[in-house]
């Protein structure tokens, strides 16, 4: 059992967990041309390591992700980590069975080394100093920290969204290092409507007058305002106007319509938007989701293979499998489906399903049953592979 | 394994790469890699199918055959196959023409609605087959086009499709002993080998 894991409930829990983490000493090149001279990344992991070490699956985060994607860190946590409905003993993602190692990405808040952090160079805060980092940048460090547990192979490495990029360039990159890739809900690359979200929760973020720049650290401030419209403004578009519509309809949370009465009116959506943005803007770093919305912009897969998605997948050497989710409309079933066809053209084993969801991009992280048995039946055949080789 | 599956799989080269429409539970494909090492894909919409596909280990796609194969590139499969699908096909003739374009080779098996249970059926209790292979009432029955093997014959030669091979297969003794002499009569499964 790894260090800091107890043993897992009978609820399908991987139970009480603490994260853990390693300071890497040999620099990063990054591909922005900057090096990190050293960086630390922190990162949980959930079940055991076979003897083999051929059960190793690798979780890559979302935009606002983190490494704490199952169990509690306390008893008292209200809340799992943020992929507890498909991690854990039972589950998709089979903590019974794979020896799961969940990060906390380059240039995140959350304690890997980001623009919170001191720069040893100056010993005040990165702020927008920190470098710039791509989806390449992640996917390299995410492989020395791979080398640091002893794994030269993963079973597989998974991600939803942004993570799926990251998945899928692991493919492209380290093509020996990976047997399957999951790539949910994800794209090749965004659609200049994606950009332009993005770019608007930026300017929220910039344009707080708390901002500072992006040295707010070093004033005392926090463009906090700023960052809960970037969130507003992002979770609007993670759902699905039939979601919203069901969870709130026009639902009043205070005033009346009642003639005669002048009295300001709360909808109920308006009071939900306005409590996600304000627990987020308490617990992220501007500054990390500046960095982070980048990454997701700047992402495009076949970019260096003559725009040729093709010829790009021509590089794998693992079976993928990718869903997507039919009311998701930032990462839009097309845009699978696009990955599936350039993957079939490639000769590369994919598969695809498309799954029923009234809850937009967030379906990914919601419980969903044809989810959980499409993506379990796929871990089921992965799962299998590695007990073959521990026959061996 | 049907006994369709079992013919297919004679006229299928080895090491080729197929595209297998309307795959079902990827029995076919998984055979066709283990015995060919052929490589491919199954499309399929039902659900159950796509997971037992999965479970298997076999390469599916959800994708509906009525929307076409415009995603995929002229010639780039050797061989497209479609068992027991066409007869579903909101237009099967525009599906095999596609069929055609994708893969060098197409084979297609269908029921034969000439055979002699069916027209029996028909002719007597006056009320449209149901039969074991085909157990839906018409109103409820995702089988829309039925077609004899005598039709499909007609379909090829007014779209100049080349038949390399063909022939019907039977599970039961009748068939089994007259088929060759009357295809159309004593068929149960028509299975069909084209080429542009």
């Amino acid at each position: 059992m790894p260090p800091g894991s107890e043993p897992a409930s009978a609820t399908g829990s991987v139970g009480i967990v603490v994260p853990q983490q390693h300071t890497f000493t040999e620099p990063l090149e990054l591909a922005c041309g900057r090096t990190l001279r050293d960086y630390t990344l922190v990162y949980e992991t959930y079940g055991e390591l076979n003897a083999e070490r051929s059960n190793a699956v690798l979780i890559c985060h979302a935009l606002s992700g983190h490494h704490h994607a199952a169990g509690r860190h306390s008893p008292d946590d209200k809340r799992p980590g943020w992929w507890d409905n498909y991690i854990g003993p039972g589950k998709p993602i089979d903590t019974d069975r794979f020896f799961v190692v969940s990060l906390n990405n380059l240039g995140g808040c959350h304690g890997s080394t980001g623009p919170a952090d001191t720069n040893p160079g100056t010993g005040k805060p990165w702020g927008p100093d920190f470098p710039m980092l791509r989806v390449r940048d992640w996917v390299h460090s995410q492989a020395r920290l791979a080398d640091a547990l002893g794994i030269e192979q993963w079973a597989a490495v998974i991600g939803g969204s942004l993570g799926g990029m990251q998945a899928m360039r692991w493919a492209l990159e380290y093509p020996q290092r990976l047997r399957h890739c999951v790539v949910i809900a994800s794209a090749m690359k965004l659609s200049a409507q994606n950009i332009a979200f993005n770019e608007t929760a930026r300017q929220a973020i910039t344009s707080d007058p708390d901002f500072c720049e992006g040295r707010y650290l070093e004033h005392g401030s926090l463009p906090r305002r700023g960052l809960a419209v970037a969130r507003m403004i992002g979770h609007i578009t993670y759902l699905s106007d039939d979601g919203l519509g069901r969870k709130f309809g026009r639902e009043l949370r205070s005033g009346t319509f009642e003639r005669g009465v002048e009295e300001q009116v709360e909808f109920q959506v308006q009071s939900y938007l306005r409590y996600q943005g304000d627990t987020f803007s308490g617990s992220f770093d501007p500054n990390t989701y500046i960095l982070m919305t980048r990454a997701l912009d700047y992402f495009d897969l076949a970019r260096e293979y003559g725009d040729d998605p093709v010829a790009a997948f021509r590089n794998a050497r693992c079976r993928f499998l990718l869903l997507s989710f039919t009311s998701d409309w930032r990462f839009a079933p097309e845009r699978s489906r696009e990955i599936a066809d350039a993957l079939m053209h490639a000769n590369i084993p994919v598969s695809y399903a498309e799954i029923e969801s009234a809850m937009g991009h967030d379906a990914f992280l919601l419980p969903n049953d044809r989810y959980r048995r499409v993506f379990g039946t796929y871990m089921d055949g992965v799962a299998a592979e590695c007990m073959g080789e521990a026959g061996h | 394994m049907r006994i369709d599956l079992d013919v297919i799989q004679d006229w299928i080269a080895p090491g080729t790469r197929v595209l297998d429409l309307g795959c079902g539970d990827g029995a076919l494909l998984e055979q066709l890699a283990r015995n060919k090492q052929v490589s491919g894909y199954g499309l399929e919409i039902d659900h159950g199918q796509i997971e037992r596909c999965l479970a298997r280990g076999v390469s599916v796609v959800e994708q509906n055959l009525d929307q076409g194969l415009g995603n995929f590139a002229d010639g780039s499969f050797d061989t497209v196959v479609m068992t027991q699908a066409l007869q579903t096909l909101r237009q099967p003739h525009l599906v095999v023409r596609e069929m055609l374009r994708v893969g060098r080779e197409c084979i297609i098996t269908f029921p034969n609605f000439g055979q002699w249970k069916a027209r029996w059926h028909l002719a007597f209790s006056g009320r449209m087959p149901v039969s074991d292979l085909l157990p839906f009432e018409w109103y409820d029955t995702p089988n829309i086009h039925f077609c004899t093997f005598r039709d499909f014959d007609l379909l090829c030669r007014e779209n100049d499709w080349t038949i390399l091979q063909r022939q019907v297969v039977s599970e039961t003794l009748p068939g089994r002993a007259f088929k060759d002499f009357l295809p159309n009569l004593f068929g149960e499964t028509a299975i069909y080998h084209l080429t542009r």
